[in-house]
């Protein structure tokens, strides 16, 4: 569908934030105050935005866009992925025109519809159809076409009961629904959408990616941040991974997807830090390995699955006689607890008080337990059953990839948090089939 | 400055203008008699005790429609200010997320006043035949006049305070004081008369203080004319309103990084 006109263009596009400063907190005015008089001229421009000047070294600052050129053309449907803090949602919001870059800039040609965050606008003493139309002018959408849409708007939410009840009564999920339809109804030339598809039950999920794939359909250019990568296969033809602000690779989805899946497995699944004094830690442990491989084939790249895992944590102890647990817990990408284990009690060293040095943990995770996906680890050591000593978020990233290659359902998304292989038996009961006479 | 973006935009003001009136009085037993309550009582307490007590002179109208007439435009800009102050802090997740002109914030906090005053004028109706005051045809076409600079004063320095409040919090706690110093600043409980040239025309540096001997003037016929006092004010106005203008234009970049 796409042609060959530009939609977005986007050169060398920079937007730094400064770090541990005080811009990071809000300023008060008595601080601008005192740094009038403390410094006089290099305070002038106080009172104005504080622009990030990339020439003063002075400022730490972190880049959460460096220098990113690209162009898409009219009706392409663009996938961008990348681990969080890559920068994607920084570039949807300059593309918004909700935040300024710092460097370099952005043209888009049309009308931007963008759906970051999902119901904002609405405001939970209005009855569902006061939201529409409020959260409908503030996406840019006029009344009378609010008006023309109301009614496709309310059957896709599933809300028509409701309509004259106050938000406030709604469930969650009613209100994730009706926002999302609202938005889904919008009509601008490009439309952003971030991650806001890891909402609702997974058949209103479903018919949200049916719609999107309606709308990509329509000739409409489309940029998807997603962390679901079958989504972002199934709808997008070009994906574009994005990490630490910058492009690492722009492609045909299968193949940039494929890239970004491997080096998840890569370097997020075994991190060893062989540097005592470089490890992550404090004064009472510092780590040495974080890792996660199959349980039969340790140089095997992918865990389906079927695979079995296992998760294995090195750390040296630095206080004699720490009586130490580790506590893993496992995420999945919508950031639900999939499980949390610790060591039995009659595990070795458990419950004992450890002589200072180097040990090593390694919990099996049996195959056949979790659904296909992305997943993140985190650890936490508890100094004496109760109190956490150290935390650790996204010790580990692992994908856990579906062996089967076709799904019933278009996207083909098996659902469930958890994907047990469950033994089912069939009976013929009778060969008796009852007739009406 | 990108004001026809504004108007393409006019419909998202009336929405959240909207918004601000449907929402204000729910779940309140007194519901929209608050915006005469408010005032009403104001004007009791000021007749009894700057009126009837204190003797305070009144450009010898009767004290209480005397007070109660200032007190309309007065409080209509003092709840305009104080909720376009808030606006970009209380949109917070809508500025971070949705891209919409930020202006349309602060100028439907102003309209959302409007019905307030309005709602507090039918008393003032009926005071007028208590009291048998009644305004010249003249003086009355003015009005919208000087309402319109009520509205002015209120979204001028309403959109200082609220850029200013993205930056710094301070703006949060210093607004009601603002508001406080101002009206007893301003010739609300007492009439400008007190002053005498060319102290009066100086006194209109002070916005609200042309604004309110304006008012009272094509209601009630008080005071003098419109004068070089209110052409001061009116002044002060209009460059109040256009700094802040270009005051949040100029910050509202920023708005989605610092909030």
């Amino acid at each position: 569908m796409s042609s060959d006109v530009n939609a977005i263009h986007i050169e060398n596009l920079t937007k730094a934030y400064r770090i541990g400063s005080r811009q990071a907190e809000y300023q008060t005015l008595r601080d601008t105050l005192t740094d009038l008089l403390r410094l006089p001229l290099k305070r002038l421009r106080a009172f104005s935005p504080r622009a990030v000047d990339l020439a003063d070294e002075a400022y730490p600052r972190v880049f959460a866009l460096n220098q990113v050129s690209l162009t898409i053309k009219e009706g392409e449907v663009v996938g961008l992925i990348g681990h969080n803090g890559a920068g994607k949602t920084t570039l949807m919001k300059i593309l918004a025109g909700i935040t300024e870059p710092t460097a370099g800039q952005a043209v888009v040609w049309g009308s931007v519809g963008s759906l970051l965050d999902i119901g904002v606008g609405f405001h939970q003493e209005l009855t569902g159809r006061e939201n529409i139309f409020l959260y409908g002018a503030i996406l840019g959408m006029r009344r009378t076409e609010i008006s023309a849409k109301f009614d496709d708007i309310v059957a896709f939410a599933e809300i028509a009961p409701f309509i004259e009840t106050p938000v406030k009564r709604y469930s969650k999920g009613m209100r994730l629904r009706l926002a999302f339809s609202v938005a889904a109804f919008m009509d601008p030339d490009i439309l952003l959408v971030d991650e806001v598809l890891a909402v609702g039950d997974a058949a209103f999920q479903r018919k949200c990616l049916r719609r999107m794939g309606e709308v990509s359909r329509t000739g409409r250019t489309i940029l998807f941040v997603s962390h679901n990568m079958t989504a972002v296969k199934n709808l997008c033809q070009r994906v574009i991974w994005l990490s630490r602000g910058q492009v690492v690779q722009d492609g045909p989805a299968d193949e940039v997807v494929a890239a970004y899946l491997k080096s998840l497995s890569e370097a997020a699944r075994d991190h060893v830090w062989p540097d005592f004094e470089a490890a992550p830690g404090n004064e009472h442990i510092r780590l040495h390995r974080a890792a996660v491989h199959p349980h039969d084939d340790a140089d095997a790249e992918t865990i389906t699955i079927e695979t079995g895992f296992t998760i294995t944590i090195a750390y040296w102890n630095r206080k004699p006689g720490a009586v130490l647990g580790l506590d893993i817990a496992v995420y999945n990408a919508m950031g639900i607890v999939v499980f949390n284990t610790r060591p039995p009690a009659d595990t070795l060293w458990q419950n004992e008080p450890l002589p200072a040095g180097l040990y090593e943990s390694k919990c099996l995770v049996p195959g056949h337990l979790l659904n296909h996906g992305v997943y993140r680890v985190t650890l936490t050591v508890v100094a004496n059953h109760q109190r956490p000593i150290y935390q650790h978020d996204e010790v580990l990233t692992f994908e856990i990839q579906d062996i089967a290659e076709t799904r019933e359902g278009w996207f083909g998304n098996w659902q469930g948090v958890i994907r047990p292989e469950i033994p089912w038996i069939t009976n013929r009961l009778s060969d008796n089939v009852p007739t009406k006479d | 400055m990108r004001l026809g973006e504004l108007w393409r935009y006019r419909e998202l003001i009336y929405f959240l203008t909207w918004r601000d009136i449907k929402v204000r009085y729910r779940q309140t037993i007194l519901g929209v008699a608050w915006a005469i309550i408010q005032p009403f009582m104001t004007m009791v307490v000021f007749s009894i005790f700057f009126g009837e007590l204190a003797g305070v002179p009144s450009d010898d109208i009767p004290y209480p429609i005397f007070a109660y007439t200032a007190l309309i435009p007065w409080t209509f800009f003092a709840t305009g200010l104080n909720q376009a102050s808030n606006n970009i802090i209380g949109g917070a997740s809508l500025i971070r997320n949705i891209y919409f002109p930020r202006l349309a914030l602060p100028i439907a906090s102003v309209f959302g006043a409007v019905p307030d005053m309005v709602i507090a004028m039918s008393i003032l109706l009926g005071m007028m035949v208590v009291y048998s005051l009644y305004p010249s045809a003249v003086a009355l076409v003015l009005l919208p006049v000087f309402l319109a600079l009520a509205f002015l004063t209120a979204l001028g320095v309403g959109f200082w305070l609220s850029a200013l409040n993205v930056q710094y919090r301070d703006i949060r706690f210093a607004v009601p004081f603002v508001i406080q110093f101002w009206f007893f600043a301003t010739p609300i409980a007492y009439p400008a008369s007190l002053l005498d040239q060319p102290w009066r025309t100086l006194y209109g540096l002070n916005p609200m203080v042309g604004v309110i001997e304006a008012f009272r003037w094509s209601l009630l016929g008080s005071g003098e004319p419109p004068g070089p006092m209110v052409i001061v004010s009116a002044l002060v106005t209009l460059t109040v309103f256009v700094s802040g203008l270009y005051y949040f234009r100029h910050m509202e970049k920023s708005f989605a990084d610092v909030i």
